[in-house]
């Protein structure tokens, strides 16, 4: 499909030149970047994106196929920003470009039917609305546990889907039962002495899919003293529109975050899914041109803080001693966590000081899984090809047990132990291991 | 184009790209406002690709030009007349570590860390490191002939490279040298190679020499109110016989950069920093490190600080590793230089680089490997700007003729490329430009082999002007 040019004037008007600039080309983001790794092509590395989005703007090539092709093939794990000398936001470069193409293709109508659907269904449907996400998750638990999800393995109807899809199917979480979550209280007073005032951002997947996770999450916040809030009007965070070139859609879910929490008196406004964070965190740069949102967007990002160095800062580990049966642990980093909220350290203090397991450390545990998102799932090929590269790091620890700080990453993990790993290995989110540490020890 | 469609019946079609998006990829080097477009890009799996894509550029003049990761400064891996980049991705590795000679044979994709890991985990040790290491592929090194932190104590790669397998633009096979201490057979075309920048011929496989890997290395971070005290220090260590296997230093312009940037409590009020490390047995670290902490404190440096463990070293090492960074963040445009003095004109070199760029009213920022000369004064700009990058550039050709009239040199460690091809008569005079395109047309005849590096259409007429005085 041959693209009309206006794409590219579409591209160098959302494109900051500025930033592109930035780039020195030096190359350190090369031995960083898991396409780059993978293929040792050019085209794939963040030095050689940045180049060809400015080659677009500079009228060396045309935006075609090929340039979707590499910048769709980006895992966006950002990797490659902490390594770089310039400072350079490669995630706004990736983010406005993909915009771009989203907005050409949608004014064009070259957007596939199908394309467009899926994209109605995920962005416009499920995702900007919270009632529409659990009514969609209800659907997932019914499929669960009314038996039919047996008949369907029986009756093997999975066989007409992808591959990917197919095997995705068999680690999805079991979802809990609405009124489960609606039971949940609106505020909750910590244990002890209260040390910090806190809200909790629930997120979509992580309160639907990954119920029990948020419910450890507020246990563990609970017990290191926090008081803690979850304000009800909050929405998704908007992550999964902004990386697939849906600004419209997450600059919507922004404001009414923002509104949702302002009007908590809070000292910080937690996280436990490293993507959620990272986009939270973002909300500034998002905003940054709307004179309305700008000044309340930066109030919201200083705010934010992933639940682990939370845990560390107000003095979990004085309160709470947590202990396991003997096991070897291994981390494996949520790059957006990592890379974006600067949060790699707290997540090992805190596996370390558990009494009775061992941890040990995967070589390049800061390599994305290949999840991404759902990456996984557009480009089954790459992410396969990553994850097995990354079981084979997973596999030297001989962990049983492999922790994780993001839904995403999680499930990725599991499709690895299943294709990869051995049957006594496990995927645990951080804040389940830590409550399961924390029982166990009062046991 | 005819020639293509043979090389991907030749080699196959799944290692020859000629498609926009990676052409682009493809058509710039780590060297500001260099860019240009090759016809394809093609990644052998062999010695015999190798041949086969280089008798085909041959007979149809096709330029060729060799690449590794593309972190060079100078120009030296942009495809300047198009034609085909080399790319060697398949050919990446270690194909022998042998323990009785202590050598290494490598293919010239492989990252030159991956290769100092492997060597280390046999106890084994190569040497040059330079500070692309992480990225840069061995192939690079041996064609640029790299330099980096070691130097001093240890040499350059050349002084690691004992055999290489390369092809020659006619297709065929040559072999120089071999595991050997002693090797005085003619010409000495290894050394010839070695730093030849892809202007003679393809790289294909090389032995290199190991040395035991020291028992043990220690740190230290020394503040200096001056320039002069700094440069002293750096000559009574070596006049002390002690050769140290780092010696770097900062000027006051980059510390300030550095601290602004970091707010890691570095005094901006001092002169120069120096970071001295010396490894080898453990008693003889101690002592050197005693020596040159009571040199220090001779010339009068302000404070020092030795490494308690290897954790403090890191925080004594953080303000030199982060100077690019630091430095790159200022502006759009950060041009990264090298000129090189013997050791003891230090001083002056940074002195007359002060003065160029305050004549010529430019940022310029020095810092790089005080122990072997080599200096990296480095200027923030914004290449958009015509007007202050025609100043830049006028300095820059000043700072080169400063170098060599301290008995200098125009580049130590990033090569000559396209960017330093116009100086390059400077250093070596009429003669040796001579002697050395004898040598090309001996190689290369048709001038396929990275065409526009290395020689210039015209040299740069020498004038002094501005700073220098």
């Amino acid at each position: 499909m041959k693209q009309s040019p206006e794409l590219a004037t579409r591209m160098t008007e959302k494109l900051d030149y500025e930033e592109m600039l930035g780039c020195m080309r030096c190359g350190f983001c090369l031995p960083t970047c898991p396409t780059y790794i993978r293929s040792k092509d050019e085209s794939a590395s963040p030095r050689g994106r940045i180049a060809i989005m400015k080659g677009v703007v500079d009228g060396l090539i045309e935006p075609d196929e090929g340039v979707e092709k590499t910048l769709n093939e980006c895992l966006g794990c950002l990797a490659c920003e902490p390594a770089c000398p310039a400072g350079v936001r490669y995630s706004v470069l990736l983010e406005d470009a993909r915009a771009a193409i989203t907005d050409h293709k949608r004014a064009t109508g070259q957007m596939p039917v199908r394309e467009r659907i899926v994209r109605k269904v995920v962005f416009d449907g499920l995702f900007l609305n919270k009632a529409k996400m659990e009514t969609a998750t209800g659907f997932l638990r019914f499929y669960q546990q009314s038996g039919v999800q047996t008949l369907t393995h029986k009756l093997r109807i999975l066989d007409w889907f992808p591959d990917q899809l197919q095997k995705m199917e068999t680690i999805l979480p079991t979802v809990p039962a609405k009124t489960e979550r609606r039971r949940r209280p609106e505020r909750i007073r910590a244990t002890g002495s209260p040390t910090a005032r806190v809200a909790f951002f629930s997120g979509c997947l992580m309160d639907t899919m990954f119920y029990e996770t948020n419910a450890n999450t507020i246990k563990l916040l609970q017990a290191a003293g926090c008081d803690i809030v979850i304000p009800n009007m909050q929405q998704c965070c908007g992550a999964l529109h902004g990386h697939a070139g849906e600004q419209t859609g997450a600059v919507t879910l922004a404001k009414q975050n923002i509104a949702a929490f302002e009007a908590e008196d809070v000292d910080y406004i937690i996280t436990n899914a490293g993507g959620c964070g990272a986009f939270l965190i973002g909300y500034d740069h998002l905003l940054k041109h709307d004179p309305e949102w700008a000044e309340r967007a930066e109030r919201f990002t200083a705010k934010i803080k992933d639940f682990a160095s939370i845990l560390l800062e107000v003095g979990f580990l004085d309160r709470v001693p947590l202990t396991l049966p003997e096991q070897v642990i291994t981390y494996q980093d949520s790059c957006h966590l990592r890379n974006v909220q600067k949060g790699a350290l707290a997540p090992r203090v805190l596996l370390q000081a558990i009494k009775g397991s061992v941890y040990i450390e995967q070589q390049h545990a800061d390599h994305c899984c290949g999840s991404a998102g759902v990456y996984n799932l557009l480009q089954p090929v790459i992410a396969n090809d990553i994850l097995e590269m990354k079981m084979g790091h997973v596999n030297a620890t001989a962990a049983q047990t492999i922790v994780t700080s993001n839904p995403g990453c999680h499930m990725q993990m599991q499709l690895g132990i299943q294709e990869h790993g051995t049957d006594s290995m496990r995927a645990v989110h951080l804040a389940d291991l830590l409550v399961e540490a924390m029982d166990n020890h009062a046991n | 184009m005819d020639w293509m469609n043979q090389l991907r019946e030749e080699i196959g079609a799944d290692v020859v790209f000629t498609d926009p998006t990676t052409r682009l990829a493809y058509s710039f080097d780590a060297t500001p406002n260099y860019q240009a477009m090759p016809d394809a890009i093609v990644a052998p799996r062999s010695t015999e690709h190798v041949q086969a894509v280089l008798r085909l550029c041959h007979e149809h003049r096709v330029p060729i030009v060799p690449r590794g990761s593309a972190t060079n400064l100078a120009g030296g891996t942009t495809p300047l007349s198009g034609g085909v980049v080399m790319d060697f991705r398949h050919m990446d590795r270690i194909s022998e570590i042998d323990e009785k000679n202590l050598t290494v044979t490598v293919e010239p994709g492989c990252i030159t860390a991956h290769l100092a890991e492997a060597v280390e985990a046999k106890g084994l040790f190569y040497p040059p490191d330079p500070s692309s290491m992480k990225i840069s592929t061995i192939g690079g090194n041996i064609s640029e002939n790299s330099g980096g932190l070691r130097g001093l104590k240890y040499g350059v790669t050349a002084d690691y490279v004992l055999a290489l397998e390369a092809v020659l633009p006619n297709g065929d096979v040559l072999h120089t040298g071999g595991k050997l201490a002693k090797d005085v057979a003619g010409y000495d075309l290894t050394r010839l190679l070695v730093g030849s920048e892809g202007t003679l011929a393809v790289i294909t496989q090389a032995t290199l020499k190991l040395i035991p890997l020291p028992e043990t290395k220690q740190t230290m971070l020394a503040y200096f109110e001056d320039l002069d005290s700094a440069a002293r220090t750096v000559s009574r260590i070596i006049e002390n016989r002690i050769i140290p296997a780092t010696l770097e230093f900062m000027d006051k312009k980059t510390i300030e950069v550095v601290e602004a940037y970091a707010n890691i409590g570095l005094p901006t009020d001092v002169g120069a920093l120096l970071l001295l490390e010396q490894d080898g047995p453990r008693d003889v670290v101690r002592h050197d490190i005693e020596a040159m902490h009571a040199v220090c404190l001779e010339e009068g440096a302000l404070s020092v600080e030795v490494a308690r463990d290897e954790a403090h070293a890191e925080t004594l090492r953080y303000a030199r590793r982060i100077a690019l960074s630091a430095l790159a963040r200022l502006n759009p445009t950060t041009i990264l230089e090298d000129a090189t003095v013997p050791r003891s004109e230090i001083a002056e070199m940074v002195r007359r680089i002060e003065a160029i760029g305050r004549a010529y009213d430019i940022q310029i920022a020095t810092f790089g490997h005080a122990g072997d000369g080599n200096l990296h004064p480095t200027v923030s700009t914004d290449a958009r700007n015509h007007e202050e990058m025609e100043r830049v550039e006028a300095a820059f050709a000043d700072i080169f003729a400063a170098a060599l009239d301290l008995g200098g040199t125009i580049t130590g460690e990033h090569g000559v490329g396209a960017m330093k091809a116009p100086y390059l008569e400077w250093k070596l005079g009429p003669a040796g430009i001579d002697v050395m395109k004898g040598i090309k047309l001996a190689f290369d005849p048709h001038g396929i082999m990275n065409p526009q590096k290395m020689f210039a259409k015209a040299a740069k007429k020498r004038i002094v002007q501005g700073g220098t005085s």
